[in-house]
């Protein structure tokens, strides 16, 4: 049976990661390599790096950052951060990145995803989208969350998955750090017309938030970033409770 | 030496990636003189059958995979082109292996098939040594070959389908291996196994 995935998200700087992470028994806290490997182990079904730099000057920093990812790494790992056109696809691409997640660049130029999608296929293709409730809608926010397109974000999803995304890393940024859950009213919204994977990020807080997520919200995989970096939750641990909670998942020991 | 087959739909990097991490010698190329002085054939693939198809007749490796005796690892896509043809682009396949490919129907689930995913039956083969039903590979993919009588290993999403299957010197897996973890090595080894 297809089993939900758990995905911890690493923030990249200057080939770093970021946002205090807090882990005991590392060596080097700051190395995204060392980082990875070691959530890989816990059973990690596959990992996010955002790269927040995103300068091009620094662009090779993170090639170089992937291929040695690629090469220590034997789970699916996705690539984003400032990626804005089909080259930059392919370098990442071809360093051994198995996805890329693409987000300010398709709201600036909708037709990359159709490009990219026929060129690589539209497996490697994620559309991040980050909404945020405005009145009584979601909206798509670009740039790090500070722009407003103005866009509505359901018929934006709808959009992506029309041009040929992959998969969708929705992100609510309402819910996004305060630990309180994910925004399930829209994880329900988009799960109602979509035909691709949902990942659920923005919220998580506790096991049970994860839980939610995929049972009342149909997500396909639940992303986390400071739960899984201060050990607050440990990966196995939540995937026994998810277990326990009949939910389908991938078990590595 | 292991040759993994070179041509514009491969995930060449991730496939060798995996074979350096069990230290086996390996080349990666497009010429049919280097591919004939290989042991063992891995034919990786991801994307559209269509222009996997076309990219191979350019070197006309198409032609060296069909009359090929060394075994050869067809993964994703790569396996799904043992196959004679697929609904996907009407296109032909290099029909070692009979049958046509489907695809998945999303008003029934979400298409791609993609994530972790356990066997449904494996039957007696050196490929699937040590392997069991609790394992989980991983899978991206939204064409799926159905089961026949050359499917080693079955898995099921929406449908059974073919997770593994095995013609001769002909091999195909379905997932990932080179993505698969720990029984994704596994599942390499054994195929180097019977290739030294």
């Amino acid at each position: 049976m297809l089993a939900k995935r758990i995905i911890p998200c690493l923030d990249i700087k200057d080939g770093r990661t970021v946002k205090g992470v807090n882990f005991e028994g590392l060596r080097d806290a700051g190395d995204p390599v060392e980082l990875a490997r070691r959530y890989s182990n816990e059973g990690a079904d596959e990992l996010v790096f955002l790269d927040i730099t995103a300068t091009k000057e620094k662009r090779k920093t993170l090639v170089d950052l992937v291929s040695k990812i690629a090469l220590e790494i034997d789970i699916p790992f996705t690539v984003g951060g400032g990626i804005g056109s089909t080259d930059q696809i392919a370098e990442i691409l071809h360093a051994g990145a198995d996805k890329v997640s693409l987000n300010s660049a398709i709201v600036r130029n909708p037709n990359l995803i159709n490009e990219a999608a026929a060129q690589f296929g539209s497996q490697c293709i994620v559309a991040a989208v980050d909404a945020k409730r405005i009145d009584n809608q979601w909206v798509v926010f670009i740039s790090g969350g500070s722009k407003n397109t103005g866009k509505d974000a359901l018929e934006w999803i709808q959009e992506v998955e029309e041009r040929g995304a992959g998969e969708i890393l929705l992100t609510s940024m309402d819910q996004d750090g305060t630990k309180e859950g994910f925004d399930l009213e829209l994880l329900q919204k988009v799960n109602e017309f979509t035909t691709i994977p949902i990942i659920a990020s923005g919220g998580a807080g506790s096991k049970k938030h994860c839980i939610d997520a995929i049972q009342k919200g149909n997500a396909d995989a639940v992303l986390a970033a400071s739960i899984f970096h201060f050990q607050e939750i440990a990966i196995s641990d939540l995937k026994q409770e998810l277990e326990t909670a009949e939910i389908p998942v991938r078990k590595t020991n | 030496m292991i040759a993994i087959i070179n041509y514009e739909a491969g995930n060449l990097a991730s496939v060798s990636n995996a074979l350096k991490r069990l230290d086996e010698e390996h080349i990666i190329t497009d010429k049919q003189d280097e591919l004939n002085q290989a042991d063992g054939i891995i034919f990786p693939g991801v994307g559209h059958a269509e222009p996997a198809m076309k990219s191979l007749q350019k070197n006309e490796l198409d032609t060296w995979l069909k009359q090929t005796q060394k075994p050869v690892l067809g993964i994703c896509l790569g396996m799904q082109l043992f196959f004679e043809s697929s609904e996907e682009g009407d296109s032909k396949g290099l029909g070692v292996i009979p049958g046509r490919l489907k695809k998945f129907d999303s008003s029934k689930a979400k298409v791609p098939h993609m994530g972790w995913n356990t066997f449904d039956n494996i039957s007696d083969h050196p490929i699937a040594e040590n392997l069991s039903e609790k394992e989980y590979f991983y899978y991206v993919h939204s064409f799926y070959a159905p089961v026949n009588d050359f499917t080693v290993a079955s898995c099921h999403y929406i449908e059974d389908f073919s997770a593994i299957v095995a013609r001769n010197n002909f091999v195909g897996v379905q997932f990932h291996p080179e993505k698969s973890g720990k029984v994704g090595s596994l599942l390499l080894q054994n195929f180097l196994q019977f290739v030294n």
